[in-house]
């Protein structure tokens, strides 16, 4: 064995790079406390799960699609998709405001299902099918608003699903994290799609040989990913009480790092929720001390792109080219 | 093998150049037809300003398109392309100004650093063993970042002389950014493509594990791969300055452009998975998807259906490809 936790029974099954992950976590935690006491202080940690939650929706589902070993590119016009309709639903009459999230949400769920019949069934790469996916959400939207910026606010219900806090003080999106992160583990471990999941991401036509029904299991991942990230959208417009073009350009690249960083290969087949977890937390807490600190947006930039190839070369290598 | 071999395709061999070049030549053909229909419903027809400001349009998202094809023909991808592009053209704000020998110094300076951008892609790509897509974000992010340290609010010059003679026409009507892509292509894309390092790039985008069984240096080949794109990307960040003759830290341009050479990409017939396709196809590609805006204009449609009219007709054309499913006949085809 290579590993070399191997030898410790508890830690045998953690995989070393979300240990590092993790690892990461807690220096960026005591880096951030010796610049500001108030770093480490429950009320500024539950704000940035709070506000990591919204990115953990996006992630999720983009951690599901790179398992299979694609890519949804078509996330930040589906979040924008999400808000936007959600809020939408609300002028519609009175069921509008008690369905606006699950409208949302199958507004999302819809062009999910379209990316994963032409990734699917049309086998086009993912990379430029999804692509055009949010090109076309993009032109809707600008049809929908007619150009200008939507008037819709959020319903009450939508602002108190993002911003209260209904069980033991601590913000609600955590909990809805809480409850998508579970399912998503149970999804993954204990039932056959989630078995599916990893076998297509190694080899998809020895999945096929095996039994399972690729196609269907690519078109479902792709409808998940899309209505998650739709309800990502629905969440960030009650946080922020509207909805807005372009709400969801700031997800894309941190969900893809996010998940990354956790320890998912990009190639596919292997990852973990827990490193998808440490990932959205590192994300977050990396953006959120760069913007304590103050520094110019600049400087920002590139000291998150710096870190991000630092952290990789740390445990994300691939394996050297051989026969 | 030789390398005579391995340069010099046999040229008797019509049939497998025809195979070869088929996407380069049916994106040439659609982009003559619909630049045909184009011009044939402008109102100024087809004169030579019509032909020089589409030229000027087209060229700035062709070389975006030529330096993502280095890159994708080694079956990776760069997503930080559009940041070298906007990158350049903050510097290029700054430095392409004064005498000419300044000028000049200043554009030889803007190229190194797309070549130092490009190099710094490949280096971490094959000697850090990263995955192509991941470090392409976190790359485009810094080097967004150095661009809005040159720029942060949108100014700046430039030659002027310089950027009207290369935006302008030649004598007879010929835009001048035409003939600079062709001089581009032959200096830069000919030479590599006929070079051993050109073929190599070829065999690493088919299959890396044969072209390394081959005894081929794969890894000089994909630095030397990521380069040129950075190079390539900058060459378009100096024409968007003599463009619009400022420099611009604009994160819109930079992910527009980045998603737009992959689109021309594609649309130009190179294969996504590597070792198939040609820069020449790529800038048909490019031509193409900026003719179907110009279409979009020219035909009057409210300007609030053209985004979505772009996104179907993207996304119809790169479902063409899938026409092939028809042909299969086991289903294993379909995974291969």
């Amino acid at each position: 064995m290579s590993n070399p936790l191997a030898h410790v029974p508890v830690l045998r099954r953690l995989d070393p790079a979300v240990l590092t992950a993790f690892g990461c976590i807690i220096l960026l935690l005591l880096f951030g406390a010796m610049r500001n006491p108030n770093f480490l202080s429950p009320e500024y940690l539950l704000l940035q799960l709070q506000v990591g939650s919204f990115l953990a929706m996006v992630a999720t589902g983009m951690m599901l699609v790179i398992l299979l070993g694609q890519i949804d590119l078509s996330v930040p016009w589906i979040i924008s998709v999400g808000g936007m309709m959600s809020t939408a639903a609300v002028g519609w009459g009175p069921w509008g405001a008690t369905f606006a999230i699950p409208f949302g949400v199958l507004c999302g769920l819809i062009f999910g299902l379209v990316n994963g019949i032409g990734v699917a069934y049309l086998r086009v790469p993912s990379m430029i099918f999804t692509l055009g996916i949010n090109a076309v959400a993009q032109g809707f939207m600008v049809v929908r608003t007619g150009g200008f910026a939507p008037q819709d606010m959020a319903t009450a219900s939508m602002h108190d699903l993002a911003t209260g806090r209904l069980i033991l003080g601590i913000p609600n999106p955590v909990w809805v994290w809480i409850i998508v992160g579970g399912a998503t583990v149970f999804m993954l471990r204990r039932t056959v799609l989630g078995r599916a999941i990893y076998a297509i991401g190694n080899r998809e036509i020895a999945a096929y040989l095996s039994g399972i029904r690729t196609q269907r299991v690519v078109l479902a991942v792709f409808a998940i990913s899309g209505a998650l990230a739709a309800f990502a959208g629905a969440l960030i417009a009650g946080y922020s009480t509207k909805a807005y073009q372009g709400m969801g350009d700031a997800y894309l690249l941190p969900s893809i790092a996010a998940v990354v960083l956790g320890g998912t290969s990009i190639l596919g087949g292997r990852g973990t929720y827990l490193g998808t977890v440490a990932g959205v937390i590192l994300i977050t807490l990396l953006q959120s001390i760069l913007s304590v600190e103050q520094i110019p947006e600049a400087y920002r930039q590139l000291i998150f792109g710096a870190v991000i190839v630092a952290m990789l070369l740390l445990y994300g290598r691939g394996a050297k080219v051989a026969a | 093998m030789t390398d005579q071999a391995l340069t010099t395709p046999q040229t008797s061999d019509w049939r497998y150049w025809f195979g070869e070049q088929r996407g380069t030549l049916l994106a040439l053909a659609v982009f003559i037809l619909m630049f045909a229909i184009y011009t044939g419903n402008h109102p100024a027809g087809f004169s030579a300003d019509v032909v020089t400001t589409a030229s000027n349009k087209g060229v700035l998202l062709a070389l975006v398109a030529m330096a993502q094809t280095f890159v994708v023909l080694t079956a990776g991808i760069d997503l930080s392309v559009g940041f070298i592009f906007i990158l350049c053209n903050c510097l290029a704000s700054h430095i392409v100004v004064g005498t000419a020998i300044e000028t000049a110094l200043g554009v030889i300076g803007v190229l190194a650093a797309g070549l130092a951008c490009g190099a710094l892609n490949g280096a971490i790509v094959i000697y850090g063993r990263l995955q192509p897509i991941v470090t392409t974000i976190a790359t485009g992010a810094a080097f967004y970042g150095l661009a809005l340290l040159l720029r942060e609010q949108p100014g700046g010059d430039v030659n002027e002389d310089l950027a009207d003679f290369l935006t302008n026409q030649f004598p007879g009507g010929i835009p001048a950014s035409a003939v600079s892509l062709l001089v581009v292509v032959l200096v830069i894309w000919v030479p590599f493509r006929k070079s051993m390092l050109g073929r190599v790039v070829y065999a690493v985008g088919s299959s890396e594990p044969a072209a390394f069984m081959s005894g081929l240096d794969i890894r000089r080949a994909k630095f030397v791969a990521y380069a040129l794109g950075g190079l390539l990307a900058s060459i378009g960040g100096l024409f968007i300055t003599f463009v619009t003759y400022t420099g611009e830290a604009s994160l819109a341009n930079a992910n527009t452009y980045t998603l737009n050479s992959i689109a021309a990409v594609v649309l130009g017939g190179v294969s996504l998975f590597g070792g198939k396709g040609s820069v020449v196809g790529a800038i048909f590609g490019a031509l193409i998807f900026r003719t179907i805006g110009d279409l979009l204009f020219v035909f009057d449609l409210d300007p609030l259906w053209q985004p979505l009219f772009l996104g179907v007709v993207l996304l119809v054309s790169v479902c063409l490809g899938s026409f092939r499913l028809i042909r299969i006949r086991n289903r294993l085809d379909l995974f291969g």
